[in-house]
């Protein structure tokens, strides 16, 4: 089990699971807001770049391929 | 770190650096071994497997692996060589007889990873493909992923988006991925498959023998389909996605063999998630960078190759899906033949001739896969003028209509199509049909200029060394307008 935040609410999810994958397994789709809205995982293998998320203070960072570690702080990026 | 480089001493071996730990990478990686030389293997991804074997120790369901006693052949002889994943290539080289890579290596998209240099006498190319979405209105609402997305996340974290998905485009590739929503814990409500029985017929039925091996697996999951009371339904597809802020169902529509909506057959079928997957496209920019020439045209642009896999930039072997969509088999047939050439083998050699048999029989497969399940230019009768396209910069349909009739370049400046994150990846083959059929004349959404998302800060830290900053220099220069901070800096 690892624990992580995202916009600081603690979410649980299985060691060796990408961020996309904890932020899923907890029920969430979105955590991205773009011009159209809520955006989540949509290639899921790094190539669109629709998972964006901020972890621990660094930007731009794809949910998808970024494996989860305990601790990691994630934080949601608006584009407006 | 260069590493690659001959030191004195050192024995004159061929120095084989392999592009991509898919099929066609670690048939590519044990051919050249074999073939007596020194290998350096990059991959992006934490584990090796490519698209294909993707797969997680503990997260992974062993049901949803295919030839795993290979993979783990193919991994066991890579003690002998030098392996890197975590490594993301972002600028490929080739001149003078070297192939220079670039890499940063460290978490996906960390602060500070570590530069890695990569020489070689030769290079082979195998970075594969991603899916083909098609837009359709909606389907930028969460809850809607691409099929590859779905088979990944149940495959490599074990989870699915949603509990209820409809599956929808084109080809067999939608079969596993309903097969593993299914043993992942979703309700898969349909497959949607846009080609008819004409179509399907005409691409399968002759000459079925050419499908041995693949037939197997499809027959596998079709039982699976069966098992799961999962309808597979021809000739319709997804036309519309349903929903404000999320998923809350689709409009169904039957496609005539153009896959044009057909009127008055649409129907709103509830569901909180949709995978979409319309065929996959190579990822081109490394083989295009270190000068490979690529051919076809807006149903598919692949890499040039020879019968020994030789693209037309010397010293740059291309397999696998960059060279045209056949399969995992048909990826590993290409990577042995490359691997072995580019170590300096020949293709008379005693050990060829299986994988040579497989390429031959697999690219009859995938002749026959396009003529199938390729997609049909009425598509694009399904989107409204508001619909978005391009994803990341929000551009849609009318807006790149109205502009079809400047040059593409001009085209993208206007209206920013292409120009965003993902650098025109995910709606690139979308918007150029779409100018096509307002009577402009598409090409070029194939170069990017970086080839892998790089920090700027990392790419001023590594010009600290050896040669890079020139390189970083002319990425700024040069592409400007391309809009490459977009890419340099994931979020601008
Ligand atoms: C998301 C997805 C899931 C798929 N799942 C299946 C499946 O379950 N079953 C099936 O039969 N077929 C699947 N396919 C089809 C599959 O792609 C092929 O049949 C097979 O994997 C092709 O092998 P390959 O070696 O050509 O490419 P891939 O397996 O795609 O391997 C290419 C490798 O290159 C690496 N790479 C690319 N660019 C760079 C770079 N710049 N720097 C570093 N590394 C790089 C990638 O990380 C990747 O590991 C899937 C395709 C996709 C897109
Ligand atoms: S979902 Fe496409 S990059 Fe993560």
């Amino acid at each position: 089990m690892i624990r992580i935040t995202v916009d600081a609410e603690p979410l649980e999810g299985r060691d060796g699971q990408t961020i996309a994958g904890v932020l899923i397994g907890a029920g969430r789709t979105a955590w991205r807001t773009a011009h159209t809205g809520d955006r989540g995982v949509f290639c899921g293998i790094g190539v669109c770049h629709d998972c964006l998320v901020t972890v621990n203070g660094v930007e731009g960072v794809r949910a998808c391929q970024r494996e989860a570690v305990d601790g990691d702080r994630v934080e949601r990026e608006v584009r407006a | 770190m260069t590493v690659g480089g001959a030191g004195a001493g050192e024995s004159a071996a061929r120095r084989v650096a392999i592009l991509g730990g898919g099929p066609a990478g670690l048939a590519a990686a044990q051919a050249a071994l074999a073939a007596g030389a020194r290998v350096t293997l990059l991959d992006e991804g934490g584990r090796l497997g490519g698209q294909y074997w993707r797969h997680h120790e503990q997260l992974t369901d062993r049901r949803l692996q295919h030839g795993w006693a290979r993979f783990e052949r193919l991994r066991g002889v890579l003690d002998r060589a030098e392996v890197h994943t975590g490594a993301s290539v972002w600028s490929a080289e080739a001149s003078d007889g070297a192939v220079r890579l670039r890499a940063v290596v460290g978490p996906a998209d960390a602060a500070g990873r570590t530069a890695l240099e990569v020489e070689a006498d030769a290079v082979v190319v195998a970075t594969g493909a991603h899916d083909l979405a098609l837009p359709v209105p909606g389907w930028t609402l969460p809850g809607v992923t691409t099929a590859g997305a779905a088979q990944a996340l149940a495959k490599r974290d074990g989870v699915t988006v949603g509990r209820r998905t409809i599956v929808s485009g084109a080809g067999p590739f939608l079969l596993p991925v309903a097969q593993s929503l299914a043993i992942a814990g979703a309700e898969v409500v349909g497959v949607h498959e846009a080609s008819r029985l004409g179509g399907l017929a005409a691409g399968w039925l002759p000459r079925p023998w050419q499908l041995a091996g693949k037939a197997g697996e499809l027959v596998e999951y079709v039982g699976a389909l069966a098992r799961h009371r999962i309808p597979y339904r021809i000739g319709s597809g997804v036309v519309r996605v349903l929903g404000t802020d999320r998923v809350e169902g689709v409009v169904i529509a039957a496609l005539d063999a153009e896959w044009r909506p057909i009127p008055g057959t649409e129907r709103e079928i509830a569901c909180d998630s949709v995978a979409l997957g319309h065929g996959f496209t190579p990822r081109l920019e490394v083989a295009i960078s270190l000068g490979a020439a690529i051919e076809g045209d807006r149903r598919g642009r692949f890499v040039v190759v020879d019968d020994a896999q030789r693209t037309s930039a010397a010293g740059v072997y291309a397999a696998g899906e960059i060279t045209g969509i056949g399969g995992a088999d048909a990826a590993l047939a290409e990577g042995a033949v490359a691997g072995f050439m580019a170590a300096g083998g020949s293709l008379d050699d005693d050990r060829m001739r299986g994988p040579l048999a497989v390429r031959r029989r697999m690219r009859a497969f995938a002749a026959r896969l396009e003529r199938a399940h390729g997609i049909r230019p009425g598509w694009t009768s399904w989107l409204a003028d508001d619909t978005v396209v391009c994803r990341c910069e929000n551009v849609t349909r009318r807006t790149i209509a109205d502009r079809a009739d400047a040059p593409l370049r001009a085209m993208k400046l206007a209206t920013r199509a292409g120009l965003g994150a993902c650098q025109g990846r995910t709606c690139g083959r979308a918007v150029e049909a779409i100018v096509a059929e307002a009577g402009g004349a598409p090409e070029g959404f194939d170069r990017r200029p970086v080839l892998a998302p790089v920090r700027l800060g990392e790419v001023a830290a590594l010009g600290q060394g050896n040669g890079v900053g020139a390189a970083a220099a002319a990425i700024s220069i040069d592409d400007r307008a391309e809009s490459t901070v977009a890419a340099a800096e994931p979020r601008q």
